[in-house]
């Protein structure tokens, strides 16, 4: 016979009654962790998307729909090629770098496959004025870089496609291929494939970045253009803009410079995800309140009823010669055990419903976050300790002669 | 020795004051079997519990062994109580979740014996009472004589000094009351001090000493206690 087993057998002996005092907190804990995994794992999504969305503007067609920003230019609608060197020549501040696409579905050797043209970096380069135009651009603070264009020694290889977004240089009869692409036709290096009735050699593939780009092949936008007899233009113009800028006054800017075309940036296409992750925020708050107001009432409560009903066997236990102390670790120690208990059942139900309901609440995959719900389970014992500290103590002053009383 | 000196002590309740006990002088020797008897309200239970450190007295002290019990802080005297007292109730007060053994492990427990002393302390002690075969038993699960005598093994088993009863065979069958009563007997033997509050003056008999509570006032009364009852 220890503390902890008498506290285990009282337990044991009214199951109902430990169900009954903590289902307030093990549906707080469980609501929190449920909310606050989607929540995180919803953010991490965000943020992911954010570092390798490359560009932060498109310019789209005027009545581009948008589901995906990656596959923005994909809708089958267009818009002038010259409008890049419109925006180039206006030398709007914060403007860092452009980049045309234009996307036509296409068959190379017998798979499906989205052709994506590009202007390499040397093609900027040839154009003077563009350059020149650069050169005139003020800079507004520190860290923006000008609209600079042409070849840069780090980044040299295909693969810059996937971290810069722009390649430097792809000779007219070149492609380059998405990792989905390169694994399913099995064509790789120096092949010769055929689209649109064009002959290309590969350049070289991506390694996989886990979006449409995948399922891409990136080809010269000129030869895309005529192959595809579409004249001279693209179907989104991607514009890497400095962040404050891109933020600020460059949207509206850019509306103006270009009043036929559709202007989105990053934040407007992660809007709903950001909305739902604010949502989120400010519910797990709102559960977080709840579980300490009314989860701790009602441990309260069933505490305070619980030294009620047996005060007689706390007089015989003082009688016995338990000091207050005693009686006080109690119920704390019932607290506690009741505390974990919950919080580790509701900690695990919040995580089924997180892996569960995650990927339909807000579309991402739900790993369990162990720290999260370490922190889950502790602050639900806190609670429930701190929930019968006044009915333990309660129960520690009372007077022991009433183990004389009858029930 | 256990020694009252002017000892008052009274209730107030909804704005009425009680004197439950008052007394000028009581001396109890250890060793002594003293019965206590008084009709209903007269205020032994007020002295058991004075005695036994729960009730503070409202005027005057209380002396176990030439210390002032009221004087000690409220961990001492229960220590006190775990070391040196056993109560026995008449409604037992068995703790009614846990098993025959565990409630008897209580005390022990409480002392801060290992599991193992626990154990075999408090199956000896069942046996000795004749509960070998109901060990695992809940209170629930027990007649009502087999609980006074699980009762009993719970006030024995730490080897208290001074027995404090109030009313041990009020709700008992004959045969269990004469356990009950073979117990005290058996511990007055020993050399323990009993205080035993009864209705029952065959019980009483028992005792080597009388007293009369009588609404409040305590007498040492030997010769008339049919009177008493
Ligand atoms: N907690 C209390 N509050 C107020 N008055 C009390 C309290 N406890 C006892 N009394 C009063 O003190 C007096 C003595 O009570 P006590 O319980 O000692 O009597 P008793 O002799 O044990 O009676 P019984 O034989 O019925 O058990 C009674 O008048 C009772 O009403
Ligand atoms: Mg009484």
């Amino acid at each position: 016979m220890t503390l902890k087993s008498l506290v285990w057998n009282e337990l044991r002996e009214r199951p109902w009654s430990v169900v009954s005092s903590s289902i307030a907190i093990l549906l707080g804990v469980a609501a929190l962790v449920a909310i606050r995994h989607v929540t995180v794992h919803s953010e991490q999504e965000v943020s992911r998307q954010l570092s390798s969305l490359g560009a932060n503007i498109l310019i789209l067609p005027r009545d581009a729909s948008l589901q995906n920003y990656y596959a923005a230019d994909r809708n089958g609608q267009t818009l002038p090629e010259e409008h890049v060197s419109e925006v180039l020549l206006a030398g709007l501040p914060g403007v860092e770098k452009v980049s045309p696409k234009l996307s036509m579905p296409a068959k190379m050797g017998g798979l499906d496959v989205t052709l994506t043209g590009i202007l390499p970096q040397s093609e900027f380069t040839a154009q003077a004025a563009w350059q020149t135009a650069a050169m005139f651009t003020p800079n507004r603070h520190e860290g923006c870089t000008k609209a600079s264009h042409g070849p840069s020694d780090v980044d040299g290889t295909p693969e810059s496609l996937n971290t810069s977004r722009s390649i430097d240089s792809l000779a007219k009869d070149q492609v380059v291929l998405g990792a989905d692409v390169a694994e399913r036709s099995a064509f790789s290096d120096g092949d010769t494939v055929e689209m649109l009735g064009g002959k290309f050699t590969v350049l070289g593939t991506l390694s996989r970045t886990g979006t449409v780009d995948d399922s891409r092949v990136f080809a010269h936008l000129h030869t895309v253009q005529d192959l595809a007899k579409t004249g001279e233009v693209c179907s989104a113009i991607e514009i890497i803009g400095c962040c404050e800028d891109a933020a600020g006054d460059l949207v509206p800017e850019l509306s103006k410079l270009l009043p036929n075309t559709r202007i989105v940036t990053v934040s407007q296409v992660l809007q709903t995800q950001v909305g739902v992750n604010r949502l989120m925020g400010g519910t797990s708050w709102f559960v977080l309140g709840i579980l300490v107001v009314v989860g701790g009432a009602s441990l309260a409560t069933a505490m305070a009823a619980n030294v009620r009903e047996r005060r007689r066997e706390i007089g015989t236990l003082m009688a016995i010669g338990a000091t207050p102390g005693f009686v006080l670790r109690l119920f704390l120690m019932k607290a506690l055990i009741l505390g974990v208990v919950a919080g580790t059942v509701g900690c695990l139900l919040g995580l089924v419903t997180a892996i569960i309901a995650g990927p339909q609440w807000a579309g991402v995959a739900i790993m369990p976050l162990w720290s999260l719900s370490l922190v889950a389970i502790v602050a639900a014992t806190g609670i429930a300790v701190a929930a019968a500290y006044f009915p333990a103590r309660h129960a520690a002053k009372l007077d022991p002669c009433s183990c004389f009383q009858e029930v | 020795m256990i020694r009252l000196e002017n000892v008052v002590r009274t209730y107030v309740r909804h704005g009425q004051t009680v004197t439950a006990l008052h007394c000028k002088h009581l001396k109890i020797e250890m060793g002594e079997y003293v019965a206590v008897i008084g009709p209903s309200g007269s205020g032994k239970t007020t002295l058991l519990s004075l005695l036994g450190g729960m009730l503070s007295p409202t005027a005057g002290q209380i002396y176990l062994d030439d210390c002032s019990l009221y004087e000690q802080s409220v961990a001492v005297r229960s220590a006190i109580r775990l070391s040196r007292m056993g109560f026995v109730f008449q409604t037992f007060n068995l703790i009614p979740y846990l098993t025959a053994l565990q409630n008897v492990q209580v005390p022990l427990s409480l002392k801060g014996d290992a599991r193992d002393v626990q154990d075999s302390v408090a199956t000896s002690m069942l046996c000795r009472f004749g509960l070998g075969d109901r060990l695992n038993h809940k209170p629930s699960e027990l007649s009502v004589g087999q609980q006074q005598r699980v009762a009993l093994a719970r006030t024995l088993v730490n080897g208290p000094q001074i027995i404090l009863a109030d009313e041990p065979t009020g709700n008992l069958d004959p045969a269990s009351r004469e356990v009950v009563l073979k117990a005290f007997d058996d511990c007055h033997s020993e050399g323990r001090t009993i205080l035993m509050v009864t209705h029952d003056l065959a019980a009483a008999a028992h005792a080597g000493r009388r007293l009369v509570l009588r609404e409040g006032s305590i007498s040492e009364q030997s010769d008339v206690i049919s009177e008493a009852a």
